[in-house]
């Protein structure tokens, strides 16, 4: 053997000592059939089709914390302007990025102009089409991409802490790329979402507010009424939760007065959990603990109104609204027919924080375990049955030289696998199917090969130059067709989703490396069979 | 061993029937789309909700079909699948299917929840017996059970025991019983699983004679927009090819290639409808599979082409792509013969998930075999007739040239 030949197989035989080890060498090194048989599992992971699993794709309501921003601007903007003196007519939210104020008095419009440049700065302030003294302020647009981000940041933070919160075993949580505003979640293993798809998405917005009047109303109507039909400023109609007291009454909705305002928030908790109720034996209460900082607001709050009412809001909800009989320093509890798991779900969901926008589903593909080791099972067993019959025939139509192909082919099988192990890539069902083209295209590269070697040799050239010729003839072919499809799969990778991704990832990785296997592994073991033969032998193909 | 040797086929004077056969391919897959109103399309693509259930028996569809109708549903689709190709006797799985009902996703929600009730209440004995239903726990509220039950008698030296129970009784019930026990006692043979164990088994769950295998909810904009990305993903793929066998080559060749794989998955689609396969995701990585494998194909017989267009400069150069296919042809039918058999295997043993994805592989690969020297190659010479280069000699182009400077090097 030359020493040209000698480097090329030291280099080869590393490469699979690397890929060996990297399928079952790691996390610790295998000293039973058992551990190597767990540390293939687990280095070879599986997408949720082949394990089952939920996947969720969420959508989080942007629009809702933009609004949210708007109607800030519009309280704020009312309260400063009535402090300055400065004469306005109405202040209204156009929509979510615009806000109308009108007739603003020509006396006060420098004044009013002065107050939105200097403390609005988030706002753009022009004068509104069709207005005497109107003006229109639009959100800039930077502001508007900022809260998107921060809204989504803040979503994905709060779903992964509640997520984390349900104890499921390696969760995946992340943007998809794919559309707007749209949260993946994926939850191996869990063969029944329902639980957590309601944990992520409660609100989780709990406030405590002081009630109006100590009074509920059973229609807004009726509460509109008792002030003349107009609120009071800064209070706000508030609905209870609907609570049938027996089993088959009709449920009696309430309608409570609050201050818009709220004492406490969810930011001001310390913590949340369930215990047995204490008033309601058989249901659950969720005990709520305040921060220092707001116990201090809160303590005298209630000192000061001690025989008035107090609001729990949940969600815009009014779960109850306790009469305070003392002074409460940095607790409270929140009854509501509570069953043990929704008290849990609930004391999570507080201390996870609030979800800054509503969230609705837009996907949801559970695999039951049953379904994901079906096919795993089958298609395995189909794919390793199918390539074990390919070889038989390479071997049996080219003798020994298929005995090579079949090397360079499990070689290639090897270094995919070991690739995507060292990559942590997910096998999916589509990724089987970039297998399975990397397969046929590792069958051809050697078939190429091999047809070529044939018919140099037919033409009259001697085994050595005729290996030569048909490794260089090929090569040609293989490289044009491996690079037209690499190509598609960059694309495919750029332009795709998910499942069509998994295919691409797949594909590229093995037709790398069946262009590494089929002509240098294959070359190599060629050339060493060359020069071990005796030189009028004929070549076995 | 060889199957073909100096082979001496006129390829393109048969050219005019390759084309009639793949109008008629055409025609009969599309008349067949057009008569049962356009594509398939899978939940995937379509938006709506699909429950996959498992029978422990023979799928009482009749009684599926009227619990549904009490419910309100009578617009669902029921479809009794087998298990296997090979022993397509056994009727025990059953998809339910419901359009998107309303635009909302909330609608979507619940038209799920609606299904699952309707077999709950219909065929469920375990609500009904105050038990959980042991065919749908999962290992963690198993194990839950277990601890708190104790059947061991090892207190708070249950440490990891019990949830190692529970996951092997599980496993049991996925992999060895298909997601269904029908009795406690067949898992008696189970490591750890003792007298006392099934006692307490028994003691807490019943067996629901039906498990739930699958659950998708797609909500219609999320479908439309999945369908518009994997088109989008598609052509653009098949733009980069074009682009880089019009670099390699010249652009007719690059044209050609894609036109063909083009036919191959119009061809394919068109076998899609005549056997009510639907198409999902899964089968667009089919798709994608195929167009890279035909476009292999071609690009293997256009490389000789260009090959032998240097050695005979004064044939026809008709005659030069059918020399190209007839010294590849052993080639093509070793690849096209193995890739086949891989995917027919796949097709008859790889399982219900895989079957609509080989079946559109099986397809494929005799198409996407046959479009290379039956449209691609056709359409290449067809060209060089139309610009009056009906000989070899003025047919090389500057990147054909700089390529065989290339590989003479």
């Amino acid at each position: 053997m030359n020493s040209q030949l000698r480097w090329k197989f030291i280099f080869i035989a590393a490469v699979i000592l690397l890929c060996i080890y990297g399928l079952i060498g790691v996390p610790t090194f295998p000293t039973s059939w058992s551990q190597i048989k767990q540390n293939l599992a687990d280095r070879i992971k599986l997408g949720l089709d082949l394990k089952g699993g939920s996947h969720l794709v969420l959508q989080v309501q942007v629009d809702e914390a933009i609004g949210q921003r708007c109607d800030q601007a519009v309280d704020q903007i009312t309260k400063q302007v009535h402090e300055k003196n400065i004469t306005v007519g109405e202040i209204s939210r156009v929509d979510d990025t615009h806000i109308l104020v009108r007739n603003v008095d020509p006396n006060t419009s420098g004044a009013f102009r002065d107050l939105v440049n200097n403390q609005f700065t988030d706002w753009a302030l022009s004068p509104a089409a069709g207005e005497a003294n109107g003006y229109v302020l639009a959100m800039k647009p930077s502001i508007v991409a900022d809260i998107r981000r921060d809204t989504m940041d803040e979503a994905l933070e709060t779903i992964t802490r509640r997520i984390n919160a349900l104890g499921l075993t390696e969760p995946t949580i992340a943007f998809t790329g794919r559309g707007d505003n749209e949260i993946l979640v994926e939850l191996p293993g869990e063969g029944d979402p329902t639980r957590a798809k309601s944990v992520i998405q409660a609100g989780g917005q709990l406030e405590l507010k002081r009630v109006v009047d100590d009074q509920t109303f059973p229609s807004e109507s009726a509460a509109r009424a008792s002030h003349g039909g107009v609120l009071p400023p800064g209070t706000e109609i508030v609905v209870g939760k609907a609570e049938s007291t027996q089993a088959g009454q009709p449920t009696q909705q309430v309608y409570y007065i609050l201050d818009r305002a709220p004492i406490i928030t969810g930011q001001d908790l310390r913590g949340a959990t369930p215990a047995p109720s204490s008033n309601y034996p058989g249901q659950y209460e969720v005990r709520f603990q305040l921060s220092t900082a707001s116990a201090a607001r809160f303590g005298p709050f209630t000192e000061a109104n001690i025989g008035h009412r107090m609001a729990i809001v949940l969600d815009h909800k009014v779960y109850t609204a306790p009469t305070i009989n003392g002074r409460i320093e940095d607790s409270g509890i929140i009854e509501g027919n509570f069953s043990q798991e929704s008290a849990q779900d609930l004391s999570l969901v507080l201390r996870a924080g609030a979800l800054p926008a509503s969230i609705k589903y837009l996907e949801e593909r559970t695999v039951g375990p049953s379904l994901g080791a079906d096919s795993i099972r089958e298609g395995v067993r189909a794919s390793i049955g199918s390539i074990i019959v390919v070889m038989i025939f390479l071997v049996i139509y080219y003798r020994l030289s298929g005995v090579n192909a079949v090397v360079a082919l499990a070689l290639n099988l090897l270094i995919l696998l070991a690739f995507m192990a060292y990559a942590g890539a997910v096998l999916t069902l589509p990724g089987i199917a970039g297998v399975i083209l990397t397969i046929g295209m590792g069958v051809d590269s050697n078939v190429l090969v091999f047809e070529r070697i044939r018919e140099e040799l037919r033409s009259g050239k001697a085994p050595a130059s005729a290996v030569a010729v048909g490794f260089d003839r090929a090569f040609l072919t293989i490289i044009d067709t491996h690079v037209t499809t690499i190509v598609s799969a960059v694309f495919l990778f750029l332009f795709g989703t998910g499942p069509v991704r998994g295919f691409a990832v797949t594909l590229v990785i093995g037709l790398l490396s069946n262009v590494f296997t089929s002509i240098y592994v294959s070359r190599a073991i060629f050339d060493w069979h060359l020069s071990r033969m005796d030189r009028q032998a004929g070549l076995s193909i | 061993m060889e199957f073909f040797r100096n082979v001496n086929v006129d390829w393109m004077g048969k050219a005019k029937y390759f084309v009639a056969l793949s109008l008629i391919l055409l025609a009969v897959g599309w008349i067949s789309i057009l008569r049962y109103g356009g594509l398939r399309y899978g939940i995937d693509f379509r938006g709506g909700t699909l429950v996959y259930v498992r029978f422990a028996g023979p799928a009482p569809v009749n009684q599926i079909r009227k619990g549904l109708q009490d419910a309100g549903l009578a617009n669902s689709s029921i479809q009794t699948i087998s298990d296997n190709v090979l022993n397509g006797n056994s009727q025990n799985d059953v998809v339910i299917g419901i359009e998107k009902k309303g635009e909302g996703d909330e609608a979507l929600d619940a038209s799920k929840q609606a299904i699952l009730d309707v077999l709950h209440k219909t065929f469920g004995t375990a609500n009904t017996a105050g038990k959980q239903d042991f065919n749908s726990i999962t290992p963690s509220s198993l194990a839950a059970y277990l601890t708190q039950k104790d059947p061991f008698s090892l207190g708070t030296n249950a440490n990891d025991r019990y949830n190692q129970l529970a996951q092997r009784l599980t496993n049991a019930r996925d992999k060895d019983h298909g997601g269904i026990v029908t009795n406690f006692d067949d898992l008696k043979n189970l490591d750890g699983a003792t007298p006392g164990v099934l006692a307490a088994l028994k003691d807490g769950f019943a067996l629901d004679n039906f498990t739930i295998r699958d659950v998708e909810v797609v909500g219609p904009k999320v479908g439309a927009q999945l369908r518009r990305q994997a088109i989008l993903a598609t052509l653009y793929a098949l733009a980069g090819m074009l682009l880089y066998i019009a670099f390699r080559f010249e652009w007719v060749y690059g044209a050609a290639a894609v036109i063909a794989v083009f036919h191959d998955v119009l061809i394919t689609l068109g076998f899609f409808s005549i056997f009510h396969f639907e198409i999902s995701l899964t089968v667009i990585a089919a798709l994608l599979t195929l167009v890279g494998y035909s476009m292999n194909d071609t690009i293997v017989i256009f490389d000789r082409v260009r090959e032998d267009l240097r050695l005979m400069r004064r044939e026809p150069f008709a005659q030069v792509v059918n020399k190209a296919i007839n010294q590849t042809l052993s080639r093509t039918i070793l690849t096209s013969g193995l890739t086949f058999l891989t995917v027919l295997v796949l097709f008859l043993m790889g399982g219900e998930v895989l079957r609509a994805f080989s079946f559109a592989m099986v397809v494929g690969v005799v198409v996407g075999t046959y479009s290379s020297f039956g449209i691609a190659a056709p359409i290449v010479v067809l060209w060089n007739k139309y610009r009056g280069q009906g000989t070899a000699a003025r047919a090389g182009s500057a990147a054909d040239k700089r390529v065989a400077a290339g590989a003479r090097r």
